[in-house]
């Protein structure tokens, strides 16, 4: 009990900000709640289901065919398999952090999963497809060509800039996590 | 969509394996009842943000002609909100119609999906401070190198 107190004491501090903020800016009221409402239902689309098949990826994929195919030898065909895997998720990023959290679980390299990372959050097929008729090909296309350079630089940058002790313990703590 | 998916799988799951079928969710839920708490504080940081930050405040920062600090501004709302592609799209061109610069806007896309200050508590959650904030900053600033390449591409 105390310990799921302390756990959701962030939480109860932020919602007595947030009730503070409605209380204090009546003129933002309205709209605060409507979006709240709003951001709960779609996240209530994206989140279950991420998770049920997280659960399913956990059980049955073996570790050593993660390892294979995107731990830390993997290689090209490694960075490969994670840029489609994220290019092909559907949701927002943070639908992606659970994921990478299993992934890390299973042996993938820690730059494959930034590689991940990065294209969940920036070059997926059918965001592509709608940002080209929204904002025409020449606009998507060359947003998404400098992605691809950015997703693999930011990851190379930020697996360089980690000591590997720090990436250790993330590993470890993406073991326990369950 | 994801919900047909995740249906389908666990279908498939279930007729070959009863048992694993369980442990998975088990696990589902166990990891969901975990990131719960960051999960709650996202939702009351994006409520308030995007209150803070309707249309009309955006496009003032995108207006034409608003130059280099357009193109900040334009990265740092990018940055605070989190709003489904497929509004935000829409709202871009309206934005570029309205006579706002590429530049401007590619730093707003940009940035609105790779960096996500109001999801960071959930991102510390998995990667621990040092590289979820790292990778934040990281992406804000190839959002505005990003953004400056498409802006030229567009013109050129």
């Amino acid at each position: 009990m105390k310990k799921a107190f302390s756990r959701y004491a962030a939480f109860i501090a932020l919602a007595i900000a947030f009730a503070a903020f409605l209380a204090a800016f009546p003129q933002w009221r309205t709209k605060a709640l409507d979006s709240l409402a709003y951001q709960a239902g779609t996240m209530l689309l994206v989140i279950p289901p991420v998770f049920v098949l997280l659960g399913l990826l956990d059980v049955w994929v073996p570790r050593e065919k993660m390892v294979r195919y995107m731990g830390e030898g993997s290689g090209i065909k490694g960075k490969l398999i994670a840029f489609l895997l994220g290019s092909f998720a559907a949701g927002p990023l943070y639908g992606a952090f659970p994921f990478a959290a299993v992934l890390m679980k299973k042996g993938a390299g820690f730059a494959n999963i930034l590689v991940f990372i990065g294209a969940w959050s920036t070059t997926k097929i059918p965001m592509l497809l709608f940002e080209v008729s929204a904002l025409g090909a020449r606009f998507a296309l060359s947003r998404l060509a400098i992605d691809i350079v950015g997703i693999v630089v930011i990851a190379w940058a930020l697996k360089a800039a980690l000591p590997r002790k720090e990436i250790d313990r993330l590993y470890a703590e993406a073991e326990r996590m369950e | 969509m994801l919900y047909g998916l995740a249906a389908l799988a666990l279908a498939a799951s279930l007729l070959k394996d009863r048992g694993r079928t369980q442990a998975a969710l088990k696990k589902a839920w166990k990891a969901f009842e975990g990131i719960l708490p960051q999960f709650f504080a996202v939702l009351l940081l994006v409520a308030a943000a995007l209150a803070v930050l309707d249309t009309g405040v955006i496009s003032r920062f995108l207006g034409s002609g608003s130059g280099f600090a357009g193109v900040l501004g334009a990265s740092l709302v990018g940055a605070v909100t989190l709003i489904p592609g497929f509004v935000a799209f829409p709202a871009a061109a309206a934005l570029l119609a309205e006579g706002a610069g590429a530049t401007q806007i590619a730093a707003f896309v940009s940035s609105l999906m790779m960096v996500g200050i109001v999801t960071l508590p959930m991102e510390v959650k998995y990667f621990g401070r040092r590289a979820a904030l790292l990778r934040n900053l990281l992406a804000w600033l190839f959002s505005l190198a990003a953004a400056f390449f498409v802006g030229w591409a567009v013109t050129a």
